[in-house]
This record gives structure tokens, C-alpha cells and sequence, in this order.
């Protein structure tokens, strides 16, 4: 089974209009829309792709000939078959939210935080969404493009020691 | 019967001998969180060798040391982790910060590391360089011993004196209401640039 048959299985499984694919050299993208994010991953596991490798975002703000805001990336493996396959996402303000995939893959539970903690992407259903690498008193969501590198005053959010008090 | 001092016996004010007695046996409390922390370990191997500067008997536990070194950067989760542990330091004690990140941030200008953590530590001694070779860590030592001899006093009056920060001036921040709660995109977008911290 190679990647066409796939394509086509999968699109006899949520319908036509609901699936568009690309491809950039050996990786077969396949973009769905984020109501059939969870059909479409299940749909997959059930054929082969058995191991959830990542779930990453990007955000698409600036970007040259960009349609929507974020998008949200699984990259799936057939460890049988050593077949890869990337399934893409979009969202936009002020809808960020996209069924977790935790029921599918264990794994899924620190990236699925990961993502929310830099981007701000809810994943509903996740058992336990909190930030995972910021403090959590953090509110900003640093990946974001509109968030500037040096930040907006967290690093130096803190009480000062001097010698007399310590 | 002879008077006078023997031959082995001098005298000194107590506080030049508290100086002399902690000048020559500081307890580093390696705070290592990069690879500054590399060439703090290769400073106290046999190569170069701290031990012969009385500094080397390192120890894991804040209330065993009277010398923090911070080697490496220090990102904004771990400061609180940082002051705690020098306020767990019994006194006297002092500080080094080793290496470009710890002294200013370094390469590392980005959201989530601390420029510097002398804005929020009393620093006795910086130490530059990307890492600092270890020679450069016995010369701070050897300052740092110096530097207690001459200032300390038996019960730390020397640090008492110094109310102040003296730590740099304190970098633009913006006003609070830049700090954002999370999904204000509004918020977030707007352009911060040009508003007058």
C-alpha cells in the first residue's frame, strides 16, 4: 500500500471535499480541516499508522499568501512499513481549539502541552492541559509571532536580593 | 624567665584572622546550569586544581558553602530556584558569577532568561568569557580571597553596611497592562514598540 491508496482510502472515509494533499520532496501532506482531525488520525491509526512521532504548530501571521493563523501538524509513522505521513490542520482566532488526541496515542499528552504552552492551542479532552516548559504564572504565548523575543517584562519580574536582606 | 611573644605566636585583630581563616577555605556551592558548569568542573579536577586555593570541597547543599558560583545561564524559571538557594547560604558568604550568560545573559536576549543575575543577586565577582578558561575562575578565587581580606569583618558588618542594590540600572519594562492573559489576541498584537515604558 503506498501513499496513493492511502489518500484514497482516506478520502472515501470523510468524504472528497474534506481532504486536499501536497507533497514537498518525500513527505505527503494531507490537510484536513480541524472538525475531521480526530476522524481522520483514528481513521489512520486504524490502517497502519500506529506511532504518533510529533505534533507540532506554526504560526502563519505575516506570512506571504497565508489564508488562516495557525496550523497544527501530526507526523504519523507505520512501523510496520516504515511509511511517514503528515497531517496538517488550520485554526483561527478566536476558535483555537482541536479535539486531543490522547485517546489514540499515550504519547500525544506533552506534546499536546507543549503546543498549548507556546502557541495557545486547546486541545479538549487532554487530561491534564497546563504548561509544561513555562512557569505557570506565564500568560503570553511565546511562539506566537506577534510576541517579541526579548519578551514583555517577565524575565525581570522578580524580587531583588540585596546584601543587607539576604 | 623569658617575657615577650614566643616566636610562634603573633597578634592581630579578630577580624583579620576571621578573614585569613575564610579567605582560605570558601566551600563553592556549584550552581552549574550550562557549560560554564564544565570548565567549573574542570577547575576543581586535578589538572587545575582549586583544591590549592583552599576552595575545594564542593558540596550540594546551600547550607554547607559560603560560596555560590553561578556557571551558566539562568532562565527565568530557575531564578526563584536560584535566590532561594542563596538564601539558604548560611553567612558570610559571597558569590561569583562565571561566564558571559550568568554576568549579562550572553548570546541568550530572548524572553525567558535573565540578562544578567546580578539584577536580582548581590555579585562579589564577575568572571567573562564564553566559558571562562579555568585559570580565569582561580584568578576570580584569588580576587575573591583578596578582596575578603580586606573588607571582612568578624561579624559581617561589611554587608550590613551595603543596603543598596548595587546591581545595573534596570532594563525597560513594559507597563503592565502589555502583560497579556492568555487568547487576548487584541492585546497581544497590539504594536508595543513605540509606547513609553
Amino acid at each position: 500500500m503506498n501513499h496513493d491508496d492511502i489518500i484514497v482510502k482516506l478520502k472515501e472515509h470523510l468524504g472528497h471535499d474534506e481532504v486536499e494533499t501536497s507533497t514537498f520532496r518525500d513527505n505527503v501532506r494531507v490537510i484536513v480541516p480541524a472538525a475531521k482531525v480526530y476522524p481522520a488520525l483514528s481513521f489512520l491509526k486504524e490502517i497502519g499508522f500506529d506511532m504518533l512521532i510529533d505534533i507540532t504548530a506554526t504560526d502563519y501571521l505575516h506570512y506571504p499568501d497565508a489564508k488562516d493563523r495557525f496550523g497544527v501538524v501530526y507526523c504519523l509513522l507505520n512501523t510496520a512499513t516504515g511509511m511517514r505521513l503528515v497531517v496538517k490542520t488550520f485554526l483561527n482566532e478566536p476558535e483555537l481549539k482541536i479535539p486531543s488526541v490522547f485517546p489514540l496515542w499515550k504519547g500525544a499528552d506533552w506534546m499536546e502541552r507543549e503546543v498549548y504552552d507556546m502557541f495557545g492551542i486547546a486541545f479538549e479532552g487532554h487530561p491534564n492541559l497546563r504548561r509544561i516548559l513555562l512557569p505557570e504564572e506565564f500568560v503570553s504565548f511565546p511562539l506566537r509571532k506577534d510576541y517579541p523575543v526579548q519578551g514583555k517584562g517577565e524575565r525581570h519580574n522578580f524580587p531583588v536580593l540585596s546584601r543587607a536582606e539576604s | 624567665m623569658p617575657t615577650g611573644v614566643p616566636e610562634n605566636v603573633f597578634i592581630s585583630k579578630l577580624d583579620v584572622l576571621a578573614n585569613w581563616v575564610r579567605a582560605n577555605s570558601l566551600w563553592p556551592m556549584p550552581f552549574a546550569t550550562a557549560c560554564c558548569g564544565i570548565e567549573l568542573m574542570a577547575t576543581g579536577a586535578s589538572r587545575h586544581d582549586i583544591a590549592r586555593f583552599g576552595a575545594e570541597a564542593m558540596r550540594f547543599t546551600p547550607r554547607q558553602c559560603d560560596l555560590m558560583i553561578v556557571a551558566g545561564r539562568v532562565v527565568m524559571k530557575m531564578l526563584p530556584v536560584l535566590q532561594r538557594i542563596w538564601l539558604q547560604m548560611p553567612e558570610p558568604k559571597w558569590c561569583i558569577s562565571m561566564g558571559a550568560c550568568a554576568c549579562s545573559g550572553g548570546v541568550f536576549d530572548t524572553y525567558a532568561v535573565v540578562q544578567g543575575v546580578d539584577r536580582f543577586l548581590p555579585v562579589d565577582v564577575y568572571v567573562p568569557g564564553c566559558p571562562p578558561r579555568p585559570e580565569q575562575l582561580i584568578q576570580s578565587i584569588i580576587d575573591l580571597q583578596n578582596r575578603i581580606k580586606q573588607t571582612g569583618t568578624l561579624t559581617g558588618r561589611e554587608f550590613r553596611q551595603r543596603q543598596q542594590h548595587e546591581g545595573p540600572i534596570p532594563l525597560t519594562v513594559l507597563p503592565p497592562e502589555a502583560i497579556i492573559a492568555p487568547g487576548d489576541y487584541k492585546t497581544a498584537t497590539k504594536d508595543w514598540s513605540n509606547e513609553q515604558p
